[in-house]
């Protein structure tokens, strides 16, 4: 086999207690188009982060056409050849097309030849572009195509594309596929990040999946199926963790009840759940599984109240807890100590609130009590959140929304980053709260976890909500959450 | 700390520009704290402005509204004083002052209202639309007192004096006014309100974490902001208030020597804490009552205490920004 145009090897890489990249492996052959396919946090775009010197590895090695480099800054892999579409736009909104592309590849700044330049590039490739429209007022679809073409003027041989199609139409997808397949051909290599897995298989000669920040499979597309892609992407059933029994929908007074909901996107542009049905009754736990970005994030937030829905009916009983995913900047606020956070969520009728009045006292002692009986670790109540670790953040989130008694729980990713334990430990909770009559809507991205904490499942596929009848298989599930479609 | 270093930079400026430095500074102490006179009537006089002002920034800021307004909703509480004042004169002073008062805070909250519209409607930062209408209310002074509210010989740039029973009471035997018991009353209330109760904690959260505070459930972020711009305009248009009634008894351009923005360095010196915006009022007040003096006795022109307020203020921000660049660098979650 030729030199690999890049190559990582045994990467890896921490974030704070995270262990984002695990020994992952990477071999992009020049000329070929290959897909890297993995969940949610499996690593991706950290991994290529590293090969285009964003991110600096721990431990391992990149070698680019079989030479070992170190890659500091973007400007060294720039140099390399290595180039990067993010998701999002890298230009300068007040500038043209045209003197993007010429301050992003180093060119003279002429005018009239400038432009000529850049249009002749555009089509040269296939993206054409207009050389003097505004980078800022570009669509979605053009902001993209001029980092490609960006990244194309500096001589890119190796082109990383984070999850491109994500922002894209179908159409507009093709033709961007295309392209790349054509660069691909001329000699140059493009790394395909997506959690799409037909996408992948359609397109990509070949593929590497992560999982949990390991290379877990890498092999030619046209021997491969979707299964063992799906298998490698979602993992096997973690040990330790029990799979909970499934239960057909149940008969007790409905808690939630939605129809027909209609939900904007968080962004408030264009509609992320359309037509929705559900209903969780008392003592229920449902899992919402779904691909990151297909509109589970806002089903969740409408049925806990924190988005409202464009249309529809949405009927859910209160008190609602709400755990959402990113503890840091949404559960809980750091700087703040933990009395300071259980305050947060407290209203009028709480011991500690006399019309209006904190009682900091009270709130500390109930505070103490909270810590105590979830085994928070923490200094005291005193002590500011960002002191706590991850598992014992989110351990006080759960405790301060599950001790105001809620009759429904609405969970996002309620384990994400915890260590084994501390996740049994948040589930046995989120399962007793359902015990004791709560009706429990949770969205974990893995779906071994889900498997092991809900009783029923639906999945949430490109804004529509599908039950996922009893006797699905784990695979059913997987593939439902992929094609959308039975 | 940072007092000591402002002044030794003074001193070695004006030993270097030819003055007797140890004259200008016991010319700048004497005027400040020299005499129990210049206490009261100097130093104290000027804090009330800085300290009432100091509060509104201290409410702004501490919900993270960065309110650069306070001058111009200083005036605009003045010539709403002005005017109630002028017009108040039949009534007993138990209805007059409280009207002056009242009339200032709600022009001061009154003066905000574009900025606050803009920043929830357009999210037009509050920083920019504040202070762009410091110059408005400017314009607008000097619009009153050559025109409708000039005084009624039509010679002077200025307004008649306001009714006497509008004017607020002053301590015998000095200038010092009513309103310094405001200003601290008016810090010890709003050191409560952060402190103890569920309004001024979920202000305060919302200043730390918007995002946060609205997910929670229970808190409307907007409204919050909305409502501590709100309350930070009508303190500094009270202050606009409390100069014309117990000071100046009439509107005039330059009324305040840029109280607006030294009331923002007051509150951040005392890091926008309510009690220590008392110290740091009179302290900032003291360096323009003793530049007064200095100006008088050592002849040394007042702008160099300015040089001192400039030199306490950076050595505080710096030590300040010190600490925020540490805190950026603590670890960030993972970013998938």
């Amino acid at each position: 086999m030729s030199v690999p145009a890049l190559e990582l090897a045994g990467i890896h890489k921490h974030f704070g207690s995270v262990h984002a990249l695990r020994g992952a492996d990477f071999v992009l052959q020049a000329g070929e188009l290959h897909a890297l396919l993995g969940e949610n946090g499996a690593g991706k775009t950290t991994l290529m982060r590293v090969a285009y010197g964003l991110v600096r590895p721990e431990a391992g090695r990149v070698l680019v056409n079989g030479v070992a480099r170190v890659v500091p800054s973007p400007r060294t892999a720039r140099r390399l050849g290595i180039g990067m579409v993010h998701q999002h736009s890298t230009s300068i909104p007040a500038l043209t097309v045209a003197e993007n592309v010429a301050l992003s590849a180093g060119w003279p700044v002429r005018p009239g030849k400038l432009q000529d330049r850049v249009q002749a590039l555009g089509e040269q490739v296939g993206l054409p572009l207009d050389p003097k429209a505004y980078a800022g007022r570009l669509t979605v679809a053009l902001k993209q195509r001029l980092e490609i073409v960006k990244a194309l003027a500096s001589d890119a041989r190796i082109l990383l594309l984070d999850e491109p199609t994500s922002v894209l139409t179908p159409g507009e997808s093709e033709d961007l596929l295309r392209v790349m397949r054509r660069f691909a051909q001329s000699g140059g290599a493009a790394v395909l990040i997506t959690h799409k897995l037909d996408e992948a298989l359609q397109v990509a000669d070949r593929v590497t999946v992560l999982r949990q920040g390991q290379t877990v499979l890498s092999g030619v597309t046209s021997s491969l199926s979707q299964a063992p892609l799906a298998e490698a992407m979602l993992g096997q059933t973690a040990p330790g963790l029990i799979t909970a029994p499934r239960r057909p929908a149940g008969s007790g007074e409905s808690l939630i009840r939605a129809e027909a909901l209609e939900v904007p996107r968080e962004s408030g542009y264009g509609i992320a759940v359309r037509h929705a049905s559900l209903l969780v009754t008392e003592g229920e736990i449902v899992g919402v599984a779904a691909v990151e970005g297909n509109g589970q994030r806002e089903l969740l937030r409408a049925v806990a109240g924190r988005l409202l829905p464009l249309r529809g009916k949405l009927e859910v009983a209160k008190p609602i807890a709400f755990i959402p995913e990113d503890r840091t900047t949404e559960g809980l606020i750091p700087e703040l100590s933990l009395a300071e956070n259980v305050v947060l969520a407290s209203d009028h009728g709480d011991p500690w609130l006399r019309r209006g009045r904190v009682d900091w006292r009270l709130a500390r002692e109930h505070t103490a009590e909270l810590l105590r009986e979830y085994e928070v670790v923490a200094s005291g109540p005193s002590a500011p959140a960002a002191s706590l670790s991850g598992g014992n953040q989110q351990k006080l989130v759960l405790a301060r929304e599950l001790s105001r008694r809620p009759r429904v729980i609405v969970a996002e990713n309620p384990t994400r980053g915890l260590d084994l334990r501390a996740t049994m430990a948040i589930h046995s909770r989120l399962r007793d709260a359902a015990g004791q009559g709560a009706a429990v809507l949770v969205h974990c991205s893995d779906l071994d976890e889900l498997l092991s904490l809900a009783e029923r499942y639906v999945v949430v596929a490109r804004g529509a909500l599908l039950e996922v009848p009893p006797e699905a298989s784990r695979y059913d599930i997987g593939e439902l959450m992929v094609t959308g479609a039975r | 700390m940072a007092v000591v270093l402002g002044l030794a930079v003074l001193a070695a400026g004006l030993q270097l520009a030819g003055y007797n430095a140890s004259e200008a500074l016991g010319a700048l102490w004497n005027g400040a704290f020299g005499s129990w006179y210049a206490i009261s009537s100097a130093t104290l006089v000027r804090s009330v402005p800085l300290i009432i002002i100091g509060l509104g920034i201290a409410l702004a800021f501490r919900a993270g509204a960065l309110n650069i307004g306070a001058e111009g909703q200083f005036y605009a509480g003045a010539i709403a004083a002005t005017w109630v004042g002028l017009r108040l004169g039949a009534q007993p002073s138990w209805i007059a002052i409280p009207g002056v008062l009242v009339a200032a805070a709600l022009a001061g909250a009154m003066w905000v209202a574009l900025p606050i519209w803009l920043k929830l409607r357009f999210s037009v930062l509050e920083v920019i639309s504040t202070l762009l209408l410091n110059f408005v209310a400017e314009a607008l002074v000097s619009l009153m007192v050559q025109g409708p509210l000039q005084e009624h010989q039509h010679i002077y740039p200025q307004s008649d004096s306001i009714a006497a029973v509008a004017r607020l009471p002053l301590l015998p035997g000095t200038r010092l006014h009513a309103g310094f018991l405001l200003a601290l009353v008016g810090a010890v209330v709003l050191w409560y309100i952060f402190a103890r109760t569920l309004w001024g904690f979920r202000l305060r959260a919302v200043g730390v974490s918007p995002r946060a505070a609205e997910i929670s459930g229970r808190i409307d972020s907007r409204r919050m902001i909305a409502l501590a711009l709100a309350g930070s305009g009508a303190l500094a248009g009270l202050a606009g208030g409390v100069e014309v009634s117990g000071v100046s008894y009439a509107l005039f351009q330059n009324l305040s020597p840029g109280y607006g923005f030294s009331g923002i360095a007051v509150a951040l010196l005392a890091r926008l804490h309510p009690l220590g915006i008392i110290a740091t009022g009179i302290l900032l007040g003291a360096l323009e009552a003793g530049a007064s003096g200095m100006q008088r006795d050592a002849g040394v022109p007042a702008v160099a205490a300015y040089v001192v307020e400039a030199v306490v203020i950076l050595v505080v921000l710096l030590v300040d920004t010190g600490r925020l660049v540490g805190q950026d660098r603590t670890p960030r979650t993972a970013e998938p």
